[in-house]
This record gives C-alpha cells, sequence and structure tokens, in this order.
C-alpha cells in the first residue's frame, strides 16, 4: 500500500494508513528523498500514528529516511508513535538515536518551524 | 489499529508432539502461516495479534507478541526465503499463552550463543531481532543446525 505524500508549503507530510510492507517503506523513503528535492522542501513530516508495530526493520527504515533527507539539506520529524509502540520499541532495544520526533502533526509542524531554518519566518509555514 | 478479523476459533484440541515441554501442554488452537515475502510477514503478526487478543492479553503485551512474530517472520525471508510461522493457542498447568513457531529449512545458524547475544549480523537484519525476542518472551527454544534449517520456538503467558 502506497503512503500519500502532501506537499504543504515548504513541507512535505506522509501520513502512513495502514500496516506497511518492507517494500512500501523502502518505497517510502526513496520517494521522500526523491521528492524533498523536487519539491525544494525544507521539512517532511513522517505520520506513523497508523503503524500497530514498528519492528527492527521498521524503526531502521525510517531511520535511514531521517539521515538521508538530512543529507539533502532538510529536517524530518517522525510523529504519532504510540504507546504501545514506545514500549515495545524500549522493550527490544530499537533506538531512532537523533531522529527527532513529536507527539502529532500539529507539534510535528510547530518544531519544523522553529529547526528548519528560515521557512519557520515565511508565509508558507506560519508558526504559533 | 488495523487488526485482521479472523474467525472464531472452532475450539478443536490437537494433539502434540512429545518433545520438551510441549508433551504436557495443551493446544486449543492452531493456525499455520506461510511465509514467502514481505507481505505474509504481516499477515502472520496481524493473526498473531488476534489470536493473543482473543487470549485477552493486554494491548501492549499484543504489540509485544505481533512485533515478535515479525521479527521472527522476516528472519525467514531474509535468511531461509521460505518458511512458516506457527500460532498456538496453549494451555499448561493452569496457564493459557501463546506459542510462536517460526520454522524454516534455510542455511541455519552457525553460532547460536552468539546470535543470542545480539548485535550479531550476517545479512541486513539490525541483529536485536533474537536476542531482542528471547527478552521479551517468557520461553524460547532454538534449534538450528547448518544446512537444516532453523526452528524458533516462544512462548508468552497471560499473567493472572
Amino acid at each position: 500500500m502506497e503512503v500519500p505524500i502532501l506537499k504543504q508549503g515548504h513541507y512535505l507530510i506522509a501520513s502512513i494508513q495502514s500496516a506497511l510492507s518492507d517494500n512500501d517503506l523502502v518505497q517510502l523513503r526513496d520517494s521522500l528523498v526523491e521528492q524533498v528535492g523536487r519539491q525544494r522542501s525544507r521539512g517532511v513530516i513522517v505520520d506513523v500514528t497508523a503503524l500497530d508495530v514498528m519492528d527492527s526493520f521498521a524503526t531502521r527504515t525510517i531511520r535511514d529516511i531521517t539521515y538521508m533527507i538530512r543529507l539533502r539539506g532538510a529536517e524530518t520529524v517522525i510523529v504519532g508513535i504510540q504507546p504501545d509502540v514506545a514500549f515495545t520499541m524500549v522493550q527490544l532495544g530499537l533506538k531512532l538515536e537523533g531522529v527527532p520526533t513529536a507527539l502529532d502533526l500539529e507539534e510535528g509542524i510547530a518544531f519544523l518551524n522553529k529547526s528548519a531554518g528560515p521557512a519557520g519566518k515565511d508565509k508558507n509555514a506560519r508558526g504559533k | 489499529m488495523p487488526v485482521e478479523n479472523e474467525p472464531k476459533s472452532a475450539g478443536r484440541l490437537v494433539e502434540t508432539s512429545p518433545a520438551s515441554l510441549e508433551n504436557r501442554e495443551k493446544v486449543i488452537d492452531e493456525t499455520v502461516v506461510e511465509i514467502k515475502n514481505d507481505l505474509d510477514i504481516i499477515a502472520a503478526r496481524q493473526k498473531g495479534r488476534a489470536l493473543a487478543g482473543a487470549l485477552e492479553f493486554s494491548p501492549s503485551e499484543l504489540t509485544l507478541i505481533a512485533t515478535t512474530i515479525s521479527e521472527l517472520a522476516r528472519n525467514i525471508v531474509l535468511y531461509a526465503k521460505r518458511g512458516e510461522v506457527t500460532l498456538r493457542w496453549i494451555e499448561r498447568g493452569g496457564l493459557r499463552g501463546i506459542m510462536v513457531r517460526a520454522s524454516d529449512r534455510g542455511p541455519g545458524i552457525e553460532d547460536v550463543h552468539r546470535v543470542l547475544q545480539g548485535g550479531y549480523s550476517t545479512s541486513r537484519s539490525l541483529g536485536l531481532g533474537l536476542s531482542g525476542v528471547k527478552r521479551l518472551m517468557d520461553e524460547f527454544e532454538i534449534d538450528s543446525k547448518p544446512g537444516s534449517g532453523t526452528r524458533v520456538t516462544v512462548r508468552k503467558w497471560v499473567k493472572r
């Protein structure tokens, strides 16, 4: 199942709708890395609210997305990790080191407005 | 949360094989999921979550169990290409729980102890898989011979 990527001002929002296969995750990674250049985006939000499992592969791919997008000059924030998913990740020893996270979409946008450079000051990315 | 709807179990009683702890174990229900690709990983963990839900595990335990199944099924796809995941509703000595068994006829594991120490990986997985799974479950058995495949069996009991 493909993940829809929405463009909102200087940001891209990838909103995961259901369980993703390994191939879906890799496809999401590649299209975000490509689109961040095509759309000249400054920030990316990956919304994982709908994910009921974040195993080692998902965790690693999310981390890869963040690092690759950073190398492309933009900032990523992961939003919506569910309490039980957070619990399991900690139990399994799965880490998202160097990956910014926020509670939900609203907090994710607020984070990017502060951290994703000049985008925070223009009309397309009005902060609070 | 997207969980597959499973038909209610028929509650049939299956005789267990006389190996290790299994001869003292009643099998109330069994589902076998064939694993050939990454989509089967999702199918296996959704079926496992549904079974664990029927067993009345807590929500965070459901996530633990689904994640465990995901790791075990992925090991099959990565190392053996194909195999199967068996999910059982089990009872033993007044306890009820879930048994998850991942079996394949793949290359097997050369050094089981090293794999269980964690941080070990021969392929593109994180190497956290088996050691992490061992930590999450109540019982963990691994049976592997180089050249003839791997069988990992885990059990988790419902807390009373």
